[in-house]
């Protein structure tokens, strides 16, 4: 089975890179770019950890076909530190503890970041739809939620 | 395994591509079929696609309205000419999901999902499908009948009359976890008025049966009659009538069989 040709844009970067046939994006990302910031979890669409920006749009890589994703932006939590400083959510999630064993926590900033690119002061409900599709099974979820809030109000340590 | 992936430039050409093989499947937004890759389903081969702009487009203008096999349940909620399905667009996934599922796709998505269906079925949808030999449009009940056997056609889009009124048409999903989680029951009603009575009464019900289904003796009670209490509770008696439901890790198909009513008797009666 030959491989397919695929450029896109990750994080800022053009990339390029041969793939199989049927790849998902998840896959591109962490075995051909190294990437290893998406996880993978449980390759259904049911839990988020997954989940990455593709055109600013909130998607599950894992559920994504690689070539579908020819000429486009994706987005992942590598690129969010902007130079050697953490991202408000990321400090945001850091001051909340909002992270505890860290597997959801790539899926979790992304689903917050996709909600405040497009609603910078959203509310608690908006939030709590926004990361509906991310499942953490430690924090209970409240951390992450006032994590989310605070960095939308600015309330986040320097 | 590595599968070939076929991309074309209309929707026809797909069409002939996944007619004329057994091992293909359409790749709308991904969720079925790339969930069946990740999970090795040896039985895909071929992934066919198609980048037809007619695919995802909206109709939202007139008083039946269509909906392009590709069009993403956000699109669905972007569009504000189409507040009747924003309740079952929005009971979908999270917001992901709601990126990248299609509506073409809900209509093979199996229990515990599909629950757009449900909603397209109790509005008595027409689906139009393109196979080997054209193109021709077909009663969404016809078409959840014979789903098994729709692997080899193409669904173009999905089309229905819009309510009436706003209170003609209600929906609700049962789910475990709110906002999001798979459906224990899913329900839609489209109950015109005529004069006081109810003409045209349609029921559906998800994860009632292996296919979304009509509950036709809970119609039956309603069909002609005031939606008063005495109507509503003849309706939820008997809404368990002719249904198949199975078990699963969200409920048993005995108590889907003992809930259904209650649930109905609340969606009708406005109750939370």
């Amino acid at each position: 089975m030959s491989k397919v040709p695929l450029q896109f844009r990750h994080n800022g970067r053009d990339v390029a890179i041969f793939v199989d046939g049927g790849t998902n994006l998840l896959v591109a990302l962490r075995e051909l770019i190294g990437d290893m910031t998406p996880k993978f979890g449980c390759g259904q669409g049911g839990c988020g950890t997954c989940s990455v920006l593709i055109d600013g749009e909130l998607h599950l890589s894992c559920l994504t076909l690689a070539e579908t994703v020819g000429g486009r932006s994706i987005e992942t939590l590598d690129g969010m530190k902007q130079g050697p400083n953490l991202h408000p959510l990321q400090r945001a999630f850091a001051d909340h503890f909002a992270a505890q064993c860290g597997y959801c926590t790539p899926g979790m900033l992304m689903a917050a970041k996709a909600l405040l690119d497009r609603n910078p002061s959203p509310s608690r409900d908006e939030v709590i739809e926004a990361i509906s599709g991310n499942i953490c099974r430690c924090t209970g979820y409240e951390p992450i939620i006032n994590a989310i809030l605070a960095a939308a109000g600015g309330r986040v340590s320097a | 395994m590595p599968v070939t992936v076929k991309t074309f430039a209309s929707a026809s050409e797909a069409a002939g591509a996944l007619s004329s093989d057994r091992t293909a499947r359409y790749l709308g937004g991904g969720t079925l079929v790339m969930r069946a890759l990740n999970e090795g389903d040896v039985s895909i081969s071929t992934v066919v696609r198609a980048q037809d702009q007619a695919l995802t487009r909206i109709d939202a203008s007139g008083p039946r309205i269509t909906l392009g096999a590709g069009v993403t349940f956000a699109r669905v909620l972007a569009e504000r000419d189409l507040g009747f399905l924003h309740a079952p667009a929005r009971s979908i996934g999270g917001p992901a999901v709601r990126n990248m599922g299609t509506v073409g796709g809900n209509l093979f998505a199996p229990t515990p999902y599909g629950d757009f269906t449900v909603a397209l079925l109790a509005l008595d949808a027409t689906v139009a499908v393109q196979g080997g030999f054209g193109a021709r449009d077909i009663p969404i009940e016809e078409f959840l009948q014979a789903r098994e056997r729709q692997a080899g056609t193409l669904v173009l889009s999905v089309s229905c009359t819009r309510p009436a009124s706003s209170e003609a048409f209600c929906y609700r999903k049962i789910a475990r976890i709110k906002p999001k989680g798979g459906s224990v029951i899913t329900l839609a009603a489209h109950l015109p008025i005529s004069g006081g009575r109810i003409a045209g009464a349609r029921i559906a019900l998800g994860s009632m049966a292996p296919t979304q289904i009509r509950a036709r003796a809970a119609e039956r009670a309603l069909e002609g009659r005031s939606l008063d209490a005495a109507t509503i509770a003849a309706a939820a008696s008997a809404a368990a009538e002719g249904t198949s439901p199975f078990d699963n890790a969200l409920g048993s198909a005995w108590y889907r069989r003992e809930i259904v009513g209650v649930h109905l008797r609340r969606l009708l009666s406005g109750q939370e």
